[in-house]
């Protein structure tokens, strides 16, 4: 598998975090600024510039044993700081299907 | 069903006991991701987007009771209590943790179930008509052959490392259920002048990125020479099949690229070399793997038992019974189909308490047998007549006795981008639409047979190239737009459906199919004449006109 480091050019059009699946249970995970994963968006960490993404995907990578598949994902910071999904596959990433499952959870 | 011998039971114990060092390993850093995704892939593992999806194979769509309790058991006790079933006869769990994975696999190993070769560049799970075995008319049952190519295949290093996937399908009915024509090797049983049995053989069929409908690269190979005309071509695709571009490395490329002459003289040549080596297949391989499957101790009933005959007086019960009942080759029995298309309901999922219920039902009405066919649908291929009305009631009670397979509402569509991490556009919440839009039997029953097929993304998971109507997420500037193409079928007549016009918004593609199905039933000549008839006869402007014209 390509790194995603060797993949393409990292350029963000605005701010983003890294985001992963946890290894041993596969769950949805963001990178935080303490150097971990965190399964709440409002802890990740917020890159704005190219270097920025490049260095947290760069730290996240190195971490193969914590999260699986990291890529930076755009979200969207509001006035009040508060982080959402910037796109709709990772809404749903962060909040589930968009339809009723078919048993309960 | 077939019993597995010994040297099954090891190879499938022996798989998990290695996996489950895999996964030990993995989990404590010794493996890395780039080492262990090989590896799991070759047991049916991947990463979607909320978490990884376990796919398990269901050879040749053939399932016991034990079996299915077993998958039941597997999503409830270590997923969110349902499964999917695919359009490959396999089933997937979404929400599988990876250190409980191994668990999972011996539980399911205790039943001689197994994920192998359900990912990964090799060959996958051999597909057969859900039907096999008791259609009226088949030559013979194709899962001796399918189970012959399953035991070559399964773990054999010249097909291990292939330059892409590699499906074969298998049928033996002059209709095609089996969908042979889009897959890389398709196989029909037919018979020769001399009444042998062996195979028409169509190579190069696929869907995904470039579709291409299968050509028949030879009309006869003998039965005894199917595994060696089988690897020929395999050998010749591992040779020169495209390891440099992944959108390129499907057989189906090669095919296009050579062309079925050239293809098929290389494959003539390669075959001469081995046609007459231990490939050769001795007929008591054959009666061996015939004897292991077994078939029930059918009785001698009447064609229209009292019990049928009074239920029909029932317009809900008949409504059903015209819609998932199908003939069977033994008088007084038949061959029912259970939807798992609820209305309003995502396709092809079913819940581990109507996985245990319905291995209830199979135990008291069809010999304790399931199949499961590449529309997302179950059946059930043993039932008396009498036993019709009784099975009824109490499908009914699961609310798995909706009245419209092969309606416009048994959508065929993938778990888009609700999951899969491929996907660019979500398929479920449309098939969803559409189901309550059609929702009425009446209407959808004049409307007739119909097939609509939706995937999230040009990997056609949805099989949307094939359906009567096909539906294809995409993204757009941050947006799902939805392509529609009419025309295509996945039968024995296989076509690749034809695009009407510019991609559509999520919001507008029920109105959309609404249009295009409101333009049939104005423009057929009877109304006997179905959807395909329509298309092929007027071919899709009109279609086009009425969609397109006040958009």
């Amino acid at each position: 598998m390509t790194s995603p480091l060797e993949q393409k050019k990292i350029k963000i059009a605005g701010p983003s975090v890294v985001t992963a699946n946890r290894t041993w249970d596969g769950i949805v995970v963001y990178r935080t600024a303490a150097k971990s994963w965190s399964a709440d968006l409002s802890e990740a960490a917020i890159v704005r510039n190219s270097d920025e993404a490049k260095a947290l995907l760069a730290e996240s990578v190195a971490d193969d044993v914590g999260a699986v598949g990291p890529y930076i994902a755009p979200v969207q910071v509001g006035d009040d700081g508060k982080v959402e999904p910037g796109n709709l596959r990772e809404h749903i990433r962060r909040t589930g299907v968009t339809i009723g499952q078919p048993a309960q959870v | 069903m077939y019993a597995y011998d010994e040297i099954d039971r090891t190879l499938v114990n022996e798989r998990v006991s290695e996996f489950r060092d895999q996964v030990k390993r993995r989990l404590s850093g010794e493996l890395t991701e780039d080492e262990f995704k090989l590896l799991r892939l070759q047991n049916g593992v991947y990463l979607q987007l909320h978490a990884y999806m376990f796919r398990v194979a269901i050879p040749y769509g053939t399932l016991a009771t034990s079996q299915l309790r077993a998958l039941a058991h597997v999503a409830r006790k270590y997923d969110r209590g349902y499964g999917h079933f695919t359009t490959r006869q396999n089933i997937q769990f979404n929400w599988i943790k990876l250190a409980e994975l191994p668990d999972a696999l011996a539980d399911l190993a205790k039943v001689g179930i197994h994920a192998m070769q359900t990912s990964g560049n090799n060959m996958r799970n051999v597909t057969s008509d859900q039907w096999a075995g008791v259609a009226p008319g088949e030559i013979e049952d194709p899962r001796i052959w399918s189970e012959l190519i399953r035991q070559h295949t399964t773990l054999h290093p010249e097909f291990s490392f292939l330059p892409r996937k590699f499906k074969i399908a298998i049928t033996a009915s002059d209709h095609d259920r089996a969908a042979i024509k889009i897959h890389d090797i398709g196989l029909r049983l037919v018979r020769n002048e001399k009444n042998e049995t062996g195979f028409e053989v169509l190579v190069g069929g696929g869907l995904g990125r470039t579709p291409f409908i299968a050509k028949t690269i030879k009309h006869f190979v003998h039965g005894r020479d199917i595994l060696s005309y089988i690897e020929a071509i395999l050998r010749v695709y591992n040779q020169y099949g495209r390891r440099d571009n992944i959108y390129k490395a499907r057989i189906k490329i090669l095919v296009h690229e050579l062309g079925i002459e050239k293809f098929s003289r290389e494959v003539e040549e390669e075959w001469q070399h081995i046609r007459n080596s231990s490939l050769q297949i001795d007929d008591e391989v054959i009666e061996d793997i015939r004897s292991r499957f077994t078939y029930p101790a059918y009785e001698k009933l009447p064609h229209m038992p009292d019990e049928l005959r009074q239920a029909a007086a029932d317009p809900e019960f008949e409504a059903w019974r015209k819609s998932s009942v199908a003939p069977h080759k033994v008088q007084g029995y038949s061959i029912v189909t259970i939807s798992l298309k609820p209305i309003g309901k995502p396709p092809g999922d079913a819940t581990a308490e109507q996985m245990d219920a319905l291995a209830d039902l199979a135990d008291k009405y069809s010999f304790g047998e399931i199949r499961v066919g590449h529309e997302q649908n179950l059946a059930l291929p043993h039932v008396a007549k009498r036993d019709l009305p009784a099975l009824w009631k109490a499908l009914d009670k699961l609310g798995l006795a909706t009245p419209n397979v092969n309606l416009i509402t048994d959508i065929i569509a993938c778990p888009g981008l609700d999951y899969c991490s491929l996907a660019n556009a979500r398929s479920i919440p449309i098939a969803q639409e559409l189901s309550r839009r059609f929702a009425n039997h009446e209407l959808a029953n004049l409307i007739g047979r119909l097939h609509i097929n939706i995937s999230g993304c040009i990997n056609a998971c949805g099989h949307h190239h094939v359906g009567h109507i096909g539906i294809l997420g995409v993204e757009k500037n941050g947006e799902e737009v939805y392509q529609i193409t009419i025309g295509g079928r996945a039968d024995e007549n296989a076509a690749l459906g034809t695009l009407i016009g510019p991609g559509v918004k999520f919001d507008e593609v029920a109105d959309v199919i609404e249009d295009v199905v409101e333009a049939y039933l104005a423009l057929r000549e009877r109304p006997d004449e179905l959807f395909m008839d329509t298309v092929k006869r007027l071919g899709v402007e009109p279609f086009k006109e009425r969609v397109y014209a006040t958009r």
